[in-house]
């Protein structure tokens, strides 16, 4: 005989029956937080922008106020500089960097960008007045240029073609004006 | 002619005093410049709320770096100004984006920060509250076997007499 009493039966019937939205809406909470967590690990252990893949849109505003938007440079190499004037290595290429500037401005199809990154304004200035740099050069405003290049630490230069796709990323100094010219070069064909 | 010997002295003196106005000049120029009536306790104690991406977990009153040096001397500038604390955290922000506050300001995920600890506790709370609950439920199961067990068997009784009773 399969009959159970009704005073055992009835605490395990009512308990299947309840519709456990507190439950779900505490999984899907605690799901909701594990993804974000997942997304911000993935994003801080992702390396730089890869050499071949489309460089990030960024606009820089120069120490001058001038807006430089990365969209507006298409059809020019682009060098995008990031120093600071607290970074040594960075004084060491700060002439070579300036050199390679007079070297391809005659051109008009190559132009140099310097992000100033965390950096005090009267300084930056003091560094581009030192070193008598000429090219645009600004702040690197809520650090959202660096971000956007996912960049590691000053001095880091990255070398844009005409279309927009990154060719070159040098992690430190340039060390001569000779290796510059050979990474720019031959993106200007002739 | 000799010359007479306080002009001697004048002339011994006036190189020695020239040469030590230098030196104090010097001294005053090579230091940091200190803005007037901003004592480093003020500096720093909007320092300690801030932290520079360069020196990650690092507060900018302890940070030893040049960066975070300058952002102290831009501090004392502000502050000599007149700027308020909000002012100068709101220039930083600005300047260098929301991670340099060592409190997160409450809006779009951030909100994270500020509901996850109480919902945790809450939830926490609440979890021990079901512990201690079912903990308690046995020690009354234990008394339930009196009615749970006699009543089948006063079932089976019944029906055995029933059939019993048909003979």
């Amino acid at each position: 005989m399969d009959t159970q009493p009704a005073e055992q039966t009835r605490p395990e019937v009512s308990r299947r029956a309840r519709p456990g939205w507190g439950r779900a809406l505490v999984w899907a909470g605690v799901l909701a937080l594990l993804t974000i967590l997942a997304l911000g690990l993935i994003r801080s252990q992702q390396g730089p922008v890869g050499v071949g893949q489309r460089a990030p849109r960024f606009t820089l505003t120069t120490f001058e106020g001038e807006r430089i938007s990365s969209t507006d440079l298409i059809g020019k190499v682009v060098v995008l500089n990031f120093w600071a004037s607290w970074c040594k290595p960075c004084e060491e290429e700060a002439e070579i960097l300036e050199a390679a500037w007079r070297y391809y401005q005659p051109r008009g199809d190559v132009i140099f960008l310097g992000v100033d990154y965390v950096d005090t304004e009267p300084e930056a200035r003091a560094y581009l007045e030192k070193f008598d740099i000429t090219y645009p050069n600004g702040p690197d405003l809520g650090t959202r240029i660096s971000q956007a290049f996912r960049m590691q630490g000053v001095p880091e230069t990255y070398i844009i073609d005409q279309q927009g796709i990154l060719r070159h990323m040098q992690y430190g100094v340039f060390p001569t004006l000779e290796h510059i010219k050979a990474v720019i070069d031959p993106l200007l064909g002739s | 002619m000799n010359a007479p010997r306080w002009l001697k002295q004048l002339f011994l003196a006036l190189p020695t005093a020239l040469l030590g106005c230098l030196l104090v000049a010097s001294t005053a120029l090579a230091s940091p410049v200190k803005q007037a009536g901003v004592s480093d306790d003020q500096v720093n104690a909007i320092a300690k709320e801030l932290y520079c991406p360069v020196c990650e977990n690092i507060p900018l009153d302890v940070c030893g770096t040049q960066a975070c040096a300058q952002w102290r001397e831009l501090i004392r500038e502000k502050l000599s100004q007149g700027w308020d604390e909000e002012q100068i955290k709101q220039y930083f922000v600005a300047q260098y984006g929301d991670r340099v506050l060592a409190t997160p300001p409450a809006r779009g995920l951030n909100w994270l920060v500020y509901l996850i600890p109480p919902l945790a506790i809450l939830a926490g709370g609440y979890i021990l509250y079901r512990a201690f609950k079912s903990w308690q439920e046995p020690a009354s199961a234990e008394q339930a076997p009196v009615s749970a067990q006699t009543a089948p068997q006063d079932e089976y009784i019944k029906r055995l007499e029933e059939e019993l009773g048909k003979r």
